[in-house]
């Protein structure tokens, strides 16, 4: 797919050079501008929004090399597509423009077709990047996102200290029973963010969503100082979100929903798991699996929220915490202390 | 219309087709200005031994010349650019005389091609 109507910048030095570039580009339904430098060229990247920049590399006050450098340096024109038009001779100044992050280089005079193929490749890639991006944003948390585009993917975890929290709707199977799929869907988006508000406003990473259930991480894959104190704010704040929720339904005659949420603190192993096509990021380890138990003991207990010794202990005396004594969970060999967190 | 040695027709008549006819007479004008400000600066440089500006000015005439098939011009701006400055100032000489030659032909040769449709 040719991608028309691009925004192009064109730097070089030599008139001659620019006139036939911008011209040639133009033919092709691009919206052209150019520069004389690579001082001027590189203001204009910083004051609009351009697609892509094709790059003369000797040029007076900042010459292309410079101009790659600063671009890479610059978190907001890195990801700017570079052609680089030289008629420098000799591959190490390819082989040194490449390294510096030029996308393609045409040698001087550009023959057309070429020029014409080598921008609209590489504007179909910056327009991929673009879709990734927006992809991996949309599926996995700006977070993750971020720790994936600074440290880049690798399957393998390391082991971190964090809490966990695991939530979900109660009596979820009954209430699909009875509502329509419309309804089902919609109340589930419109839960679903309101959590995804409560716990990512109190710095958490909703990591995982299954039918009615979410999995969050407080203070992974980025450090988050007082994860636990996080986490129970984001619990209340859970709670009151619900609340307001069912003063709406209320008023559209339907049932009121009611959650349940279980937290725990400790060592887990994080990072990304699955297959190199497909994988996400994930806790494992004890602390999740408590967490989990803890969530599901909510039915018996009759209270919302319930935690382990470790995440209380760590709270301090800012919440109302009531201990309901030891729990002895499947598959722990010892009981564990639970308390229920008061709202 | 007679073909000019100093030109190489095919590559010109590339040149008029990609970009149009009319803007090629655009073009050629603008280096009629722009190449006897290089030359001088080729000359400058020369004169006082920077030997750096000296292969930049050749090189953009070198860039300039290729693009609209001025083999000639081309090779001569090629050879000081990758030679280096030469002892006397007849290589530079030589160019100039092959410039103001190849300009005059190109100027020529666009307006026919513009003219004639």
């Amino acid at each position: 797919m040719a991608e028309r109507g691009a925004r192009l910048l064109v730097a070089d030095d030599n008139k001659v050079n620019r006139l036939l570039l911008s011209r040639t580009l133009q033919l092709d339904g691009h919206q052209v501008q150019s520069a004389e430098n690579g001082r001027v060229a590189l203001e204009m990247l910083r004051a609009q929004g351009f697609d892509l920049l094709l790059l003369d590399m000797e040029m007076p006050e900042l010459d292309g090399f410079a101009v790659l450098e600063h671009m890479r340096a610059d978190a907001d024109l890195r990801d700017i597509p570079v052609v680089v038009t030289s008629s420098l001779e000799g591959v190490a100044h390819v082989a040194r423009c490449i390294e510096l992050g030029a996308d393609d280089f045409l040698h001087k005079p550009v023959n057309p077709v070429l020029l014409k193929a080598r921008v609209n490749s590489s504007l179909e890639k910056k327009h991929l990047r673009d879709q990734q991006k927006a992809m991996v944003r949309r599926f996995a948390t700006a977070e993750v996102a971020q720790d994936m585009q600074t440290s880049g993917f690798a399957l393998g975890g390391r082991r971190v200290q964090a809490t966990v929290m695991f939530s979900d709707i109660r009596g979820f199977t009954t209430l699909v029973e009875q509502s329509s799929p419309e309804d089902v869907i919609e109340l589930l988006n419109t839960y679903y963010t309101l959590m995804f508000e409560a716990i990512t406003a109190n710095g958490g990473v909703v990591n995982q969503m299954i039918g009615d259930g979410l999995m969050a991480i407080f203070g992974a894959p980025r450090p988050l100082p007082e994860a636990e104190a996080a986490a129970a704010r984001a619990a209340l704040d859970m709670l009151e979100l619900v609340q307001l929720f069912n003063t709406e339904r209320e008023r559209e005659a339907k049932p009121p929903i009611m959650i349940g949420i279980g937290i725990a603190s400790g060592d887990m192993v994080a990072g990304y798991t699955g297959t190199q096509q497909r994988a996400t990021y994930t806790c494992v380890g004890d602390t999740v699996n408590l967490a989990a138990r803890l969530e599901a003991h909510t039915k018996q207990t009759g209270h919302s929220v319930l935690m382990c010794a470790d995440t209380a202990a760590r709270l301090g005396a800012r919440f109302t915490l009531e201990p309901l004594g030891p729990v002895q969970f499947k598959g722990k060999t010892v009981a564990t202390e639970v308390l229920a967190l008061g709202g | 219309m007679p073909d000019t040695p100093l030109i190489d027709a095919t590559v010109f008549a590339e040149l008029q087709d990609t970009a149009g006819p009319e803007f090629v007479v655009e073009l050629v004008d603008t280096f009629g200005e722009e190449a006897p400000q290089i030359l001088e600066e080729l000359r400058a440089a020369h004169r006082e031994a920077a030997a750096e500006r000296f292969r930049r000015a050749a090189h953009s005439l070198k860039s300039n010349s290729s693009t609209f098939g001025a083999t000639g011009l081309a090779e001569m701006a090629r050879s000081l650019e990758l030679v280096g400055m030469p002892a006397d100032p007849g290589p530079v000489d030589a160019l100039a005389a092959e410039l103001e030659a190849t300009v005059v032909a190109l100027k020529q040769r666009a307006r026919a091609g513009a003219g004639g449709g």
